[in-house]
């Protein structure tokens, strides 16, 4: 897969939409550790502010296909240090005020990662993943989100074995992802000027370590933790075989179907924005002077 | 030519506490195993694709041999690093490798410190490496991503000790508290082969 390279424009549309818009300040990444803490009053204990949120679940609700020890340790400890140390690395930064997506984008920094994305992209991928799992998950998902599967992968089948091939083919530590990519241009002064809904794919792609789509400006709609981490107490090396429950047991489909709504909202969203921009664009143009050169009439005359 | 497990020179309980013996066996007869296995495998499609003239394919072929062969490489280096206590584990270098570890990190204290932090901060899966830069006659830590092999960061690097910091070295005992496997796998480090590897490449004048 080739990441898309994340230009600065399309950098600020990705996070214009995904909160309140980011400060055009930051487009150079001039991220400094603020010279003053400000401190309310009170016990002087300076955090920042992410949380570790709880499953959707009971820890022992996924068993027996995923175990409450493991829970335990992949919540309890692993995702809980991921959240702490991010805020320990963030605090007094500009980081610290901002949403955990954008966190993750900006350190990413197109690939030259600052030095808090991993625990970031960890704490992100980490609360995306619980929610991909519920008790008595597993079976097909419907409605579009089937369509659409069925669209890009010939089957519902042939999608299942393209994501269980990517997750045991992942090597080392990593991710295997459902995304949905919405297919933009990402070059400054080239737009797709029809965008169309058929261009929109969903795709099946891999990421080692921390790294996750986000980077690559694709909405998520399903993961599976292929750390060893994630299934060495129930599965040891036997990876095919957590991936097999995972897919058959585990798998909220109602979950990923909610994302793809928000996924193609997000899409229509920005490409109204952009069309938006064009027009004022086309308008500031329309109303300049244009300069014109005529023989004759220009100042310098070579030398006689 | 096909390549084949080779055998632990201990049992699999052998390195206990530091190292348990459900981690010995399922790391060498399950982890390294499927390394070797898919080694062999990749190198049979190396040889067709080569055979056929399928450049496309050669090239293709080249992550599977780099993983797999590359684990195969790693894990044979690891086995004997190891030892038990009672062969030697845990026994300080002396001779000529332990003068260099003092005049190259101060102690050895310090070189062990060193080595674990590097092992603590490595993200992911991968080794970390005391090696002998053979050209520079100068001892180095290194660190590995996945199952790279030393080689990769330096041609003149020499493999004396490779510590494995892939979960799968450590989790079942120790889960996800690997600072205190890195702690512990001193206990059985098996100096003695450090030495003569080191001894071989630096012949004392």
């Amino acid at each position: 897969m080739v990441p898309a390279a994340a230009t600065a424009a399309s950098l600020n549309c990705a996070l214009f939409h995904r909160q309140g818009g980011l400060n055009r300040a930051t487009r150079g990444l001039q991220w400094t550790k603020k010279q003053q803490c400000t401190r309310k009053p009170g016990p002087a204990i300076i955090t920042a502010k992410f949380e570790l949120k709880p499953p959707p679940y009971p820890l022992n609700a996924l068993e027996p296909h995923m175990s409450k020890d493991t829970l335990e340790y992949h919540w309890g400890k692993h995702h809980r240090a991921y959240v702490d140390n991010l805020n320990k690395q963030i605090v007094g930064t500009e980081l610290d005020s901002m949403p955990l997506e954008d966190v993750v984008i900006v350190t990413y920094n197109k690939g030259d990662m600052l030095p808090a994305f991993n625990n970031a992209a960890q704490a992100w991928n980490h609360e995306f993943f619980w929610g991909c799992m519920k008790p008595g998950g597993g079976g097909k998902p419907s409605g579009e989100l089937l369509q659409l599967i069925e669209r890009d992968f010939g089957s519902f089948e042939k999608f299942v074995e393209e994501f269980k091939s990517a997750a045991a083919t992942q090597f080392g530590s990593g991710w295997a992802w459902l995304v949905y990519k919405a297919n933009r241009l990402d070059v400054e002064n080239a737009v797709n000027p029809r965008p169309l809904e058929e261009d929109k794919k969903l795709v099946v792609v891999k990421s080692s370590n921390a790294v996750n789509p986000l980077v690559w400006d694709y909405s998520p709609l399903l993961t599976i933790d292929v750390w060893e981490h994630a299934y060495y107490l129930d599965f040891q090396n036997r990876r095919p075989d957590y991936i097999s429950t995972f897919m058959e047991k585990l798998v909220s489909w109602e979950a990923a179907s909610a994302r793809l709504e928000v996924a193609k909202a997000q899409a229509a969203e920005r490409e109204k924005e952009e069309q938006r921009k064009r027009d004022e664009a086309e308008d500031i143009q329309g109303s300049e002077a244009v300069e014109m050169y005529v023989d004759g009439e220009t100042e310098d005359s070579g030398a006689d | 030519q096909t390549f084949s497990l080779p055998d632990l020179p201990y049992d699999y309980g052998a390195l206990e506490p530091a190292i348990s013996g459900e981690i010995m066996q399922l790391h060498h007869q399950k982890h390294h195993q499927t390394y070797i296995t898919n080694y062999n495998k990749a190198l049979e499609q190396l040889n067709d694709a080569i055979e056929k003239g399928d450049s496309a394919a050669v090239v293709k072929l080249q992550s599977a041999i780099k993983f797999n062969g590359g684990g195969h490489v790693n894990h044979s280096i690891f086995w004997k690093n190891l030892a038990p206590v009672r062969e030697g584990g845990g026994e300080l270098p002396h001779g000529s490798l332990g003068w260099a570890i003092d005049a190259d990190f101060g102690s050895l204290e310090k070189l062990i410190q060193l080595m674990n932090a590097e092992g603590v901060a490595l993200q992911g899966s991968g080794w970390v490496w005391l090696a002998l830069d053979k050209e520079l006659k100068k001892l180095v830590v290194e660190t590995t991503a996945n199952q790279d092999p030393l080689v990769t960061k330096g041609p003149t690097l020499v493999p004396l000790l490779g510590i494995d910091v892939w979960e799968h070295a450590y989790y079942l005992q120790y889960k996800n508290v690997r600072p205190d496997y890195l702690k512990n796998i001193w206990k059985v480090m098996n100096w003695k082969y450090a030495s003569e590897v080191y001894a071989k490449e630096c012949p004392s004048s």
